[in-house]
């Protein structure tokens, strides 16, 4: 009897374990401005958020608590990458905070939970970095606005990429959920060689032994992976420990090599292709002088998750500024984003018709720089590149 | 063939990591009755303690030792300051408090070392590969897991079969009332247990760093499949939890490595790809489900 129940509380508390929210008390005050930020700030992904959020922050802090003359406060919560915990809190936002403005979200499975729950409230959310197919097309939203990338975008550029470093046999694995599928997608729709193999991983795997031998033996001209965060970390380590590093080279898009990331992964990294919109040593004003605050202020490189979310910062600005600071109408607050009136970290940016980027990709590469791995940023890969699901998007 | 045998190596090991946590779990469970969710913590703070050793001092030696220390000391603290207080609670209390301290220890380490995974450097006489069959390379850090954890198992099994301690924790998990009439100090076996198994999660933790990425949160990603080992195995038997880890980390490492290869050759690329993801993943869970169904009990039932 008593084993019998034992049993029972051991499944019960791995079930615990497996949904678990973690609420936290919201900071509430009465004048400025309040937007809120759902992120991921525990777990492996917790990084992420934490750039978005100081980055956000950051934005504001440097134009006097300001965004666009309107003073602004973040209400930032964990959502722990689990879209249940992500949905309560835009319910609790919405309802009992009467939050209309939103941003933050880092993955993509949240962020289909968060979403339809904002926009069918009348909310606006505006992305700092997911951006699924799924709302890029037919379901595209008046209300959604992606300042990111369409998620097809990164992997579109690792293609291109792929294409000019003449790989013609190549290995591609991401891990098993939207972003992850939507990567697959995107890689494939640009690169114009064979694929030897298609692996999804898992989203909460930690050993990819099983891989390792796989691309060992398909012996591809080329590896490319989407596993953001620390994903990455571990699966490039492994790369290196099972000896696959000098002999198979990879071709990575920008969220599977980050300044995090290169930093815990180490020499393993010298060497590899990078495709981003976005890097560090980019050479324009507003770009220079975000990295100089950013280092600054939090003593540490800021990732593109943090310039996203800096711009996205940006974009918001400038959209109150056009509606004078108001949220309550959102077709005043649409039309002021769509003019994308903000000078850009990236340079080039404009919205397309479906309300995503359309912005130049760059070939990044993991080099030494005065002893030190950095990214350095080599070429122009695409000029203007939108995506392939705007020309669907009907509003 | 080579292919075979590297993907059963992969699985031992996983095997083994995954055995080193279990058993920790399944004696502290089997013995004392308290569902520990913080063991996964102990896994984390041993990885970050021998980073941190690790990267100040630049000694193996003293990061292994730094790890378990740190881990094992964790443990002992938590049991002498919490758990001591909830031995007669209802097993939902227990889940509370030590799901409180999953928190607690996560957010300490988020103070302490930040939320950015930390980099843990391999010593260069283990940094390389070693030809197992010709043509197949095989990482000598993963060897050495292998090989150690058959030795913690081994360890572990002289201990529990042979020494007057392991007798006593044997008999603490058959007829714990008995143990306490015959007038042993049983809250001290309790620490000295709960010591134990952190140190187990210590050793996992301090193995793992320089494979696997360490950083907070790294103890719950593995801990739910740590509870389906132990499930599995038989909750409170050493012996189950190494049947159970190793059963899991192969059948886990081969439905990855084959299952997706097997679809292919019945259903368009792509499609087979998606669901072989699916099945492979789903795959320990529905092995559990299989084995509560059989043997509602586990492989190796403790409790006779």
């Amino acid at each position: 009897m008593r084993i019998s129940a034992s049993r029972r509380a051991v499944l019960a508390a791995g079930l615990a374990l497996a949904a678990s929210p973690l609420p936290k008390p919201a900071i509430a005050q009465g004048a400025p401005l309040r937007i809120g930020v759902i992120t991921t700030l525990s777990g492996p992904g917790g990084y992420l958020g934490a750039d978005a959020r100081d980055a956000l922050q950051l934005a504001a802090e440097m134009n006097g608590g300001r965004l666009g003359d309107v003073p602004v406060q973040f209400v930032v919560e964990d959502d722990a990458l689990r879209p249940a915990q992500g949905k309560q809190i835009a319910e609790r936002f919405l309802r009992n905070e009467r939050i209309r403005l939103f941003t933050g979200v880092i993955f993509s499975n949240v962020l289909g939970a968060v979403v339809p729950d904002i926009l069918d409230a009348d909310g606006i959310y505006v992305s700092c970095n997911a951006g699924p197919s799924n709302f890029a097309g037919r379901e595209c939203r008046r209300n959604y606005f992606v300042v990111s990338w369409q998620n097809d975008n990164l992997h579109e550029s690792a293609g291109a990429l792929a294409n000019i470093m003449g790989y013609q046999r190549v290995f591609i694995l991401a891990p098993n959920y939207q972003a992850g599928r939507d990567a697959l997608t995107g890689f494939k729709r640009l690169f114009r060689g064979t694929i030897t193999n298609e692996v999804y991983t898992r989203l909460d795997q930690t050993d990819y032994a099983a891989e390792m031998a796989q691309i060992r033996a398909a012996r591809p001209d080329a590896v490319y992976h989407f596993h953001p965060g620390g994903l990455g970390i571990a699966f490039i380590r492994q790369y290196a420990q099972a000896g696959l590093l000098g002999t198979i080279p990879q071709v990575l898009p920008a969220p599977s090599m980050d300044v995090v990331t290169l930093a815990a992964v180490g020499d393993a990294a010298e060497g590899v292709d990078v495709s981003s919109h976005w890097n560090s040593d980019f050479d324009n004003a507003e770009s220079r002088r975000f990295v100089d605050a950013f280092r600054r202020r939090y003593n540490r490189m800021p990732t593109y998750y943090a310039q996203q979310a800096y711009d996205t910062a940006l974009a918001i600005g400038a959209a109150l500024r056009g509606t004078g600071g108001s949220v309550s109408d959102p077709e005043a607050f649409r039309t002021a984003m769509l003019r994308a009136d903000f000078p850009s970290t990236r340079g080039n940016f404009r919205f397309g018709p479906n309300q995503h980027p359309i912005q130049d990709w760059y070939a990044l590469k993991v080099e030494r720089v005065g002893g030190q791995l950095a990214l350095v940023t080599k070429r122009k890969i695409l000029e203007n590149h939108s995506d392939a699901y705007a020309a669907q998007c009907r509003i | 063939m080579a292919l075979l045998v590297e993907q059963l190596l992969n699985g031992i090991q996983l095997g083994v990591t995954l055995f080193l946590l279990a058993a920790g779990l399944t004696l502290v469970f089997g013995i004392m009755g308290v569902i520990n969710l913080a063991h996964g913590s102990l896994y984390m703070i041993g990885a970050f303690a021998a980073a941190f050793v690790a990267a100040e001092t630049g000694s193996v030696l003293l990061a292994l030792l730094g790890g378990l220390v740190a881990a094992g000391l964790t443990g002992m603290a938590i049991e002498f300051v919490v758990l001591r207080r909830l031995y007669a609670r209802d097993h939902l209390d227990q889940v509370l408090a030590t799901f409180g301290l999953i928190l607690f220890f996560n957010q300490g380490m988020v103070i302490l070392f930040g939320r950015q995974p930390i980099f843990v450097a391999l010593p260069p006489f283990l940094a390389g590969a070693v030809e197992i069959l010709p043509g197949v390379p095989y990482p000598v850090y993963r060897l050495l897991i292998i090989v150690l954890g058959l030795l913690v198992a081994l360890g572990l099994w002289f201990l529990i079969q042979k020494t007057r301690i392991g007798a006593l924790v044997r008999a603490g998990a058959t007829h714990r009332e008995m143990v306490r009439a015959l007038g042993v100090d049983i809250r001290l076996l309790y620490t000295l247990v709960f010591g134990l198994g952190a140190l187990l999660a210590g050793f996992a933790g301090v193995m793992a760093g320089p494979v696997y990425s360490v950083n907070v949160g790294m103890g719950e990603q593995i801990l739910i499949l740590t509870f389906v080992v132990v499930v599995i195995g038989g909750v409170g038997s050493i012996r189950g939890a190494m049947f159970g880890a190793l059963l899991v980390g192969i059948v886990d490492t081969m439905l990855r490595a084959y299952v997706p290869g097997l679809l292919r050759t019945m259903m368009d690329a792509s499609q087979a790809d998606m669901l072989g993801a699916g099945l492979a993943s789903m795959g320990v869970y529905l092995l559990m489900a299989l084995v509560l169904l059989l043997k509602p009990r586990g492989l190796f039932p403790a409790h006779a």
